[in-house]
């Protein structure tokens, strides 16, 4: 018997031992099992290819030197196929180990289940987004997808590059594109990472990805205000829908980590700072990237379309000094 | 059976029971190749390059009548290729160059603007798609994407001439209704290749990006001023 099982792994054909060195030698499958599928795992099998390859070189080396003289070039040919053989399959099983660790960790499906929604639930969480909840007792749910968020900030971003169009802002180091898609990006994430950073340090409950989630849906206040207040130019309308988009806005996701946290200080610490970087991010992109509206709107009316009167100057400069005029002369 | 040679060599036990081993098992286990795929390469080899390079072309031309007259058809899809979009991206920048005051700080960045606009939107895009559950591959979306870039090309190039014949307001309408008509264009034959391969419940997923993709260019090339 055992003879025998010892021959079938020198088959030309491979033997039946190509997959199943994984794991333990039971005669069940465990189709979850994924011993073999790490590079420890390679090594060790490439070490009993090689240990099978020296027995079966030995068997035939016994082999060999009980035939005549006339067969020993038919028994060498063998023993070279085999060699070729064993050389193929260590060759195959290392390339099947190594496109499975690709496949393993340079694999965009890592994100598909945060991009598993429906366009009724997208729809659904931008106008929950608006809407504060009182309860604050237990916490709350926060979806954790990425479609919503990523589209929200792409839209900020194409927002925002009409409003430096129309405002003709110049950048001098950099390009239009460049900073729109930085500043929303950067305070998307960065706020993000800040805000999930804190509420680390004060043990509340909420994931990085909800947080990602959360902020981003938040963004949606956000392109409403730029939409509207970057194509009808009244300062008071920009502060009222700052105050009341922003600030519903605002004040859902602070709902949201207070239903999270426990304790004073830390609720305090975590709303707060968030507030703060929500609403000025809001009066930031406003001003900074919207300046020259009354040169826009005179020179609409003249003969030519090239309004943009632009001034090289430093935009933070510029900002202080519209803001303060404008704050004076109302 | 000893366990320690069952661990090492698992179903040995089952080798007497499947195969029976006084009947002999023989027969060819090799693939024939086919000794034809040799002579392909061979023969296109050998062609004279103007028939390489026109048939190149032709299926670029192809391509692009199909964007032109957008059909539910797959020949954009099974023959990729990526020369109409990087032809119809460096028109596009080239176009797009110099639209500004102080032309020597900000015609640099223009080219190299629109470049990466249109290219990693294009990735973003087909990445968000393939997340969603499309069928396409990388490189079929970006050509699909990058060819539905052609009306927004021949409106940028349309606006130039505008610019030149019109001014005012009246060239502003008009700029604004051919920026507008090639923009619904470009959607309208992007996601005539691209919904197909989407389930049905979330198309509307995959066509906002596009839109605000090619909504980006419309107003990249809408608020260019020589």
């Amino acid at each position: 018997m055992s003879s025998g099982s010892r021959t079938t792994n020198t088959e030309p054909w491979g033997g039946f031992d190509d997959n199943l060195v994984q794991g333990s030698g039971s005669a069940v499958i465990d189709m979850d099992d994924t011993s073999g599928s790490s590079f420890e795992d390679v090594g060790e099998m490439h070490q009993r290819m090689k240990e099978e390859e020296e027995v079966a070189a030995e068997a035939a080396a016994t082999e060999d030197e009980g035939t005549e003289d006339g067969e020993f070039l038919g028994m060498k040919g063998i023993k070279g196929q085999l060699g070729r053989q064993v050389a193929d399959e260590v060759w195959q099983a290392g390339k099947r180990q190594a496109s499975k660790a690709f496949n393993l960790y340079a694999n965009i499906d890592i994100l598909r289940p945060y991009f598993d929604v429906e366009p009724s639930q997208v729809r659904s969480r931008l106008m929950e987004s608006m809407i504060p909840v009182r309860m604050i007792n237990f916490p709350q749910k926060v979806a954790g997808e990425l479609y919503g968020p990523l589209m929200l900030v792409f839209t900020l971003v194409a927002i925002l590059l009409h409003g430096m169009k129309t405002s003709g802002t110049v950048i001098r180091e950099g390009t239009l594109m460049g900073t729109a898609i930085g500043t929303c990006f950067g305070y998307w994430l960065g706020v993000s990472s800040f805000i999930y950073f804190l509420a680390y340090l004060v043990n509340a409950q909420i994931t990085m990805l909800q947080m990602l989630s959360l902020l981003g849906y938040g963004l949606f206040g956000h392109c409403v205000v730029l939409m509207v207040t970057y194509n009808i130019h009244f300062h008071f309308l920009f502060y009222a829908m700052w105050l009341l988009i922003g600030g519903l806005s605002t004040l859902r996701m602070v709902a949201v980590l207070l239903s999270r946290t426990v304790g004073q200080t830390p609720r305090l610490l975590l709303c707060g700072s968030l507030s703060l970087l929500h609403m000025s991010f809001l009066l930031y992109l406003h001003f900074s990237y919207h300046q020259i509206l009354e040169g826009l709107l005179d020179s609409l009316e003249g003969p030519n379309v090239a309004p943009m009167q632009r001034v090289v100057r430093d935009v933070p400069g510029l900002t202080l000094n519209t803001t303060m005029r404008n704050l004076m002369t109302q | 059976m000893a366990s320690p040679e069952d661990a090492s060599r698992p179903f040995a036990g089952f080798s007497d029971v499947s195969i029976p081993e006084d009947i002999p098992v023989e027969g060819d286990i090799s693939v024939p190749v086919p000794p034809s795929a040799r002579d392909d390469e061979l023969s296109t080899l050998d062609e004279p390059v103007k028939e390489t390079v026109l048939r190149d072309l032709r299926a670029v031309g192809k391509k692009f009548v199909h964007v032109l007259y957008p059909k539910r058809s797959s020949v954009l899809l099974r023959d990729w290729d990526l020369w109409g979009p990087l032809l119809l991206c460096v028109t596009l920048a080239l176009l797009l160059q110099g639209g500004a005051a102080d032309s020597n700080e900000q015609g640099g960045p223009q080219f190299a603007e629109v470049f990466v606009v249109v290219w990693f939107g294009s990735i973003v895009i087909t990445l968000n798609s393939k997340l969603l559950g499309g069928t396409l591959s990388f490189f079929q979306s970006l050509c699909v994407l990058g060819y539905c870039i052609m009306p927004l090309t021949v409106a940028m190039a349309v606006c130039r001439v505008v610019l030149f014949a019109i001014s005012g307001k009246a060239g502003f309408i008009v700029r604004l209704v051919v920026v507008t008509a090639s923009f619904g264009w470009s959607t309208f034959a992007s996601t005539a290749f691209l919904s197909d391969s989407q389930p049905s419940n979330r198309k509307a997923l995959v066509v906002y990006p596009v839109f605000l993709f090619y909504f980006v260019i419309g107003w990249m090339i809408l608020t260019f001023s020589p």
